[in-house]
C-alpha cells in the first residue's frame, strides 16, 4: 500500500505541476490545489499507514497511529484552502481588470513603471 | 585603554556628525569656520609627537575593543605615520580655510561637502596610524568612498558622475586586490599586525605566497596612487571642487599608495621583482604623466597629469631605495639617499602642488575659465596669484632656490647612484633609469613653464573670459601664500626637516638599518660642479627650447600615442560588462512565471536526487507494508482518473467537478488511514472550495473560456513527471525508515495528562502547538481580508469591462 500511495502522491505532484506550468490562470489555480493534495498524502504515507487505532485516546487501543503528521496536515489543509481561495479571487479580479486569462499577457516589460 | 590618540583619530568622524546640524541651525556663519577647528587642533596635537618619534622612536596605544576575541584597536605612531598625519591635518586645515572662500555659503550644499571632507580626513588618519592590516584596509576603502562622494559633489554634472564612478571602480578594484594580499600575508605569518608581520618577514620571504601577495598589494597601491596604466581616473577626478583636488587628489589620498609601498618596503625589498616593478612603473608613470601634461589645455588637467607624474617619481625613488636594504649597515650605503629623497619630495610636492591647485582655483573663480588658450596677461591684474604661481611652478620645475630644486637634485643623485647597484642586472640596463628620469624632468620643466607663462604673460584676451578678472580676496590667497612660504622656507632651511621628520620616517621604512646608526642626511644647494648640476642645467636649457618651440610642436599628438587608449579600454570594458550582464539577465529572466517555476523545480529535483542517491539514502523496506484492500484500489483508480481529466479536459464544468472528486477521494483516504479529523476537515473544505469555484464560474464564465485551448506540452510534462518521480522515490525511502524515535509518543502520553483531551490531534493543534494555530488563523484572516477587498474594491479607472 505504501508503494501505491507513494506513486499516487508522485502522480498528484506531476499533474499539479503540469497544470501550474501552463499559461492558463485557472489551470494554475487548480494545479496548486492538486499539488497540496499530493503533499498531504505524501506526509501521511511517510509517517506509516495503519499502524494503530485513530489517535483518539477514548478508544483505549494498544497502539495509535502517529498523531503529529495529522496535525501538520490539518494545518496544511486549512492554509492551502486559504491560498487557493485567495489566488482564485486574485485571478478573477485580474481577469476583470486586465482582461487577461494567461500569464503571458500579464508579463511586464522593463519600460513599465 | 581609550586614549587621546584614539580620540584624535576618530575626531573627524565625530565632527562629521555635527556638520549637518551646524549647517542647519547656524546658517549665518559659513560652516567651514567650525570645521577648520578640527584639523588645526589635530595638527598641533600631532606636532607634540615630534620629539617622541625622533630617531627611531614610536608610540603605540592599544584600545582593547573586543578583548575576548583579541580584537584590539592599536594606534601606532612612528616617523612615517606621523609624517602623513601632519600632512593630512596641516594641508587639511589650509584646504578648509581656502574652501571657506571658494564655496559660496548661499549656493553650495556645505553640509555635504564638509561631512565628506571630514570623513576623508578621519579615514586617512586611521589608515596611516593603524597597526592592523584589516583596519588599514577598512580605512583605505573609506577614503575611496569619500573620494567618490567628493568628486561627484556637483552631482548634477554628467562629467562629475563619470569621474566619480571611474575613480571608485578603479580604486576599489585595487582595494579588493589589497585585501586578498593582506589575507595571504596573514595566512603565512599568522598575524594581521604590521609590526608582527615585519618581524616574521623571513617566514614570508620563503613562502610561495610571497610573490602573489606582493603583486596584489602593489596593484592596490598603484591604483590608489594613479600609476600607469591606472592613472586614467585622476584627470577625470578633477571634476571635483578645487579644494578637493588640492587635498585628496594631490596632497593626501593619492599618497596612500605611496604610504603602503613605504610601509611594505621592509617586507618585500629583498625581491628583485619589487625593485623593478616599483622603480619601473614609477619611472614609466613619471615620463608618461609629464608627456601627457604638456598636451593639456586645461590648467587642472596639467596639474592632474603632473600629479600622476610626480607620484611616479616618488615611487621610483622608493623602489630604488629598496636597494639599501640589501646591506646590513648604514655606513657607505649610498642607496638610502633615494628613500630620503622620496620622503623629502613627498613633503615638497604637497606644498607646491597644493599652492598651485589653489592658484588654479583662484584663476577659475576670478576669470571663469581654466583654459590656457583663453587665458593670458593676468600678471598685472593678479600679481599675488602670479607670485604664487611662479614660486610653486618653479619649485615643481626644479629650479633654485626652492625646495623642488633640492629634491630634484636628490632624485637625480639617487638615480645615478642606483646604476652602481651590483644586483638584479642593474649594471646592464640600469643606465636607462637616470636617462628616463632626466628626459621626464625636461617635460616636467616644460609644463611648469606653460602653467606659469601661458596664464600670466602674453596678451590679455578679455573678450574670451566669462567674467572681468581681478585679484582674489585675501582669505582665498592666505592658504596658498602659507604654502609658498613653506616652499621658500624649506628651500632655504631644508635641514630643519631632517631630524624631525625625514630621518624618523626613513627609520620606519628601513628599521633594521636605523639600528646601526644615524642616516646622516644633509641637504644643501651647492654640491660643486657635479653630474646632477649639469643634469639640471641640461633640463633648463632643453626645456626652455621645447617650451618656446611648443606651438610648432602640435604634431606631438600624432607621434605620441593617445592617452585615450586606456580610457577607451576602460569605457569599453564598462560597456561590455553592462551589455553582457544585461544579456545574461534577459536570457534567463524572461518575465514569465512559468520559466521561473521551471528553474526552481529543476534545481529542486537535481538537489533532491543528488542527495538521495549521493548519500545512499534510497531504500525500500517491503517488510512492514500493509496489504492493499480492494476498497483502496478503487479509490486509487478514482484519484488517477479524476486527475487525468483535470489534466486534459477542455470543459470548465468537468474541471471543477473532477477537482471536487479528487478532494473527496483524498478525504476518503484519510478515513481509511485512521485520520478522522482530517477527513472531516477535508470534506468541509472541499465543499467550500468547489462552491467557490462554481461561484466564480457562475459570475464570470468567460475566465474559464481559456481552458478550451489546450495543447500537450512535452517539456512541461517531462519536468513535472521528474518531480513526481522524485517525490515517489522520497516517499518510498521515507516510509520505511525511522532514524530517530518519533516525538509523537510524548503527545500520546501527555495529551490527557497535561491538556485533558482525548483527541490527540486536536490537543496538539489547540494546546501543544497553540501558537502555530493562532498564526494559522492569522494567515486565514489575511487571506479572507484579501479575498473580500479584491471582490469589493473598485479602483478608479481600473475596470475594463
Amino acid at each position: 500500500m505504501e508503494i501505491i500511495m507513494s506513486i499516487l502522491a508522485g502522480f498528484l505532484f506531476t499533474v499539479g505541476l503540469y497544470l501550474i506550468l501552463t499559461k492558463n490562470l485557472i489551470r494554475i489555480i487548480i494545479g496548486s490545489s492538486v499539488l497540496s493534495h499530493g503533499a498531504h498524502l505524501l506526509l501521511l504515507t511517510m509517517a506509516g499507514l495503519k499502524t494503530g487505532a485513530p489517535p483518539l485516546l477514548g478508544l483505549e487501543a494498544d497502539t495509535y497511529v502517529d498523531p503529529l503528521p495529522q496535525a501538520l496536515i490539518l494545518t496544511a489543509i486549512v492554509i492551502s484552502f486559504g491560498v487557493t481561495s485567495f489566488i482564485l479571487v486574485l485571478g478573477y479580479r485580474t481577469y476583470k481588470v486586465t482582461g487577461a486569462a494567461e500569464t503571458d499577457q500579464l508579463r511586464g516589460t522593463d519600460t513599465d513603471e | 585603554m581609550f586614549t587621546i590618540l584614539h580620540l584624535a583619530i576618530i575626531a573627524p568622524f565625530l565632527a562629521a556628525v555635527l556638520v549637518p546640524l551646524l549647517y542647519k541651525f547656524i546658517p549665518r556663519i559659513h560652516t567651514g569656520w567650525f570645521v577648520l577647528i578640527v584639523p588645526i587642533i589635530l595638527f598641533s596635537y600631532f606636532l607634540s609627537y615630534l620629539p617622541e618619534v625622533s630617531g627611531t622612536g614610536s608610540v603605540m596605544k592599544t584600545f582593547e575593543w573586543i578583548p575576548s576575541l583579541g580584537i584590539n584597536y592599536i594606534a601606532y605612531v612612528d616617523g612615517l605615520g606621523l609624517l602623513f598625519a601632519l600632512l593630512i591635518t596641516g594641508i587639511g586645515a589650509l584646504v578648509v580655510l581656502y574652501s571657506i572662500y571658494y564655496l559660496d555659503k548661499h549656493k553650495e550644499q556645505l553640509n555635504n561637502f564638509y561631512t565628506y571632507l571630514l570623513l576623508f580626513m578621519g579615514a586617512m588618519l586611521g589608515l596611516t596610524l593603524s597597526d592592523n592590516l584589516i583596519v588599514l584596509y577598512t580605512f583605505w576603502e573609506i577614503t575611496s568612498i569619500s573620494s567618490f562622494l567628493l568628486i561627484s559633489y556637483w552631482y548634477t554634472k554628467e562629467k562629475s558622475r563619470y569621474g566619480a564612478l571611474k575613480s571608485l571602480l578603479i580604486t576599489v578594484m585595487g582595494g579588493f586586490a589589497l585585501l586578498v594580499g593582506f589575507v595571504l600575508i596573514a595566512s603565512v605569518t599568522g598575524t594581521y599586525s604590521i609590526r608582527g608581520i615585519l618581524e616574521a618577514s623571513d617566514q614570508l620571504a620563503d613562502s610561495p605566497l610571497f610573490l602573489p601577495a606582493m603583486l596584489l598589494i602593489l596593484l592596490g597601491a598603484f591604483t590608489k596612487s594613479a600609476q600607469f596604466p591606472f592613472h586614467i581616473w585622476l584627470p577625470d577626478a578633477m571634476e571635483a571642487p578645487t579644494p578637493v583636488s588640492a587635498y585628496l587628489h594631490s596632497a593626501t589620498m593619492v599618497k596612500a599608495g605611496i604610504y603602503l609601498v613605504a610601509r611594505m618596503t621592509p617586507l618585500f625589498a629583498v625581491s628583485a621583482y619589487w625593485f623593478w616593478l616599483v622603480t619601473g612603473f614609477g619611472l614609466l608613470t613619471l615620463i608618461w604623466g609629464s608627456l601627457s601634461a604638456i598636451r593639456q589645455t586645461d590648467l587642472k588637467g596639467i596639474l592632474a597629469y603632473s600629479t600622476v607624474s610626480q607620484l611616479g617619481m616618488i615611487l621610483s625613488m622608493l623602489g630604488a631605495g629598496a636597494a639599501a636594504l640589501h646591506y646590513d649597515s648604514i655606513d657607505n650605503n649610498a642607496y638610502t639617499i633615494a628613500v630620503a629623497a622620496a620622503i623629502f619630495h613627498l613633503i615638497n610636492h604637497a606644498t607646491y602642488k597644493g599652492s598651485l591647485f589653489m592658484m588654479v582655483g583662484i584663476i577659475d573663480h576670478e576669470t571663469g575659465t581654466r583654459d590656457i588658450r583663453r587665458l593670458g596677461g593676468l600678471m598685472t591684474l593678479m600679481p599675488i596669484s602670479f607670485t604664487i604661481a611662479v614660486i610653486g611652478g618653479f619649485s615643481m620645475a626644479g629650479l633654485p632656490p626652492f625646495n623642488g630644486f633640492l629634491s630634484k637634485e636628490m632624485f637625480f643623485m639617487s638615480m645615478v647612484e642606483i646604476t652602481h647597484f651590483p644586483q638584479y642586472s642593474v649594471d646592464s640596463i640600469g643606465i636607462l633609469l637616470p636617462i628616463v628620469a632626466w628626459t621626464a624632468s625636461i617635460f616636467t620643466f616644460v609644463y611648469c613653464m606653460m602653467l606659469v607663462f601661458r596664464t600670466f604673460t602674453g596678451k590679455l584676451q578679455k573678450e574670451k573670459l566669462p567674467t572681468k578678472p581681478h585679484e582674489a580676496p585675501f582669505g582665498m590667497l592666505l592658504s596658498p601664500l602659507i604654502l609658498v612660504a613653506l616652499v621658500v622656507f624649506i628651500g632655504f632651511f631644508p635641514n630643519t626637516l631632517v631630524p624631525t621628520i625625514i630621518e624618523p620616517a626613513m627609520a620606519s621604512i628601513m628599521p633594521e638599518l636605523a639600528q646601526t646608526g644615524s642616516f646622516g642626511v644633509d641637504i644643501y644647494f651647492w654640491h660643486g660642479f657635479s653630474l646632477e648640476l649639469f643634469m639640471t642645467i641640461g633640463v633648463v636649457l632643453l626645456g626652455t627650447a621645447i617650451f618656446l618651440a611648443l606651438q610648432k610642436w602640435n604634431k606631438m599628438h600624432v607621434i605620441f600615442p593617445e592617452n585615450r587608449l586606456f580610457n577607451q579600454a576602460y569605457n569599453r570594458s564598462l560597456e561590455g560588462l553592462d551589455r553582457s550582464s544585461h544579456a545574461l539577465m534577459s536570457w534567463h529572466m524572461t518575465g514569465l512565471v512559468r520559466d521561473y517555476f521551471i528553474y526552481i523545480f529543476s534545481f529542486t529535483v537535481v538537489l533532491l536526487l543528488f542527495s538521495l542517491f549521493g548519500t545512499g539514502a534510497f531504500t525500500i523496506d517491503v517488510e512492514n507494508m500493509v496489504p492493499v484492500s480492494p476498497y483502496e484500489a478503487i479509490l486509487s483508480l478514482v484519484l488517477v482518473g479524476s486527475s487525468l481529466i483535470l489534466m486534459f479536459t477542455r470543459s470548465r464544468l468537468k474541471a471543477v467537478i473532477s477537482l471536487g472528486a479528487l478532494g473527496y477521494t483524498v478525504a476518503l483516504f484519510f478515513v481509511l488511514f485512521r485520520a478522522p479529523d482530517l477527513a472531516l476537515t477535508q470534506l468541509t473544505i472541499e465543499t467550500v472550495s468547489v462552491t467557490l469555484f462554481l461561484l466564480c464560474f457562475y459570475h464570470f464564465p468567460q475566465i474559464f473560456d481559456a481552458l478550451k485551448e489546450t495543447k500537450f506540452h512535452a517539456v512541461n510534462f517531462v519536468i513535472s513527471a521528474t518531480v513526481g518521480l522524485t517525490v515517489t522515490l522520497i516517499g518510498l525511502s521515507a516510509s520505511g525508515t525511522r532514524l530517530f524515535p518519533a516525538i509523537s509518543d510524548y503527545f500520546l502520553e501527555n495529551s490527557y495528562k497535561e491538556a485533558g483531551g482525548n483527541n490527540v490531534v486536536n490537543v496538539i493543534l489547540v494546546d501543544f502547538r497553540g501558537f502555530d494555530t493562532l498564526l494559522e488563523i492569522l494567515v486565514l484572516a489575511i487571506a479572507s481580508l484579501g479575498v473580500y477587498s479584491l471582490i469589493k474594491l473598485r479602483l478608479a479607472g481600473g475596470e475594463n469591462k
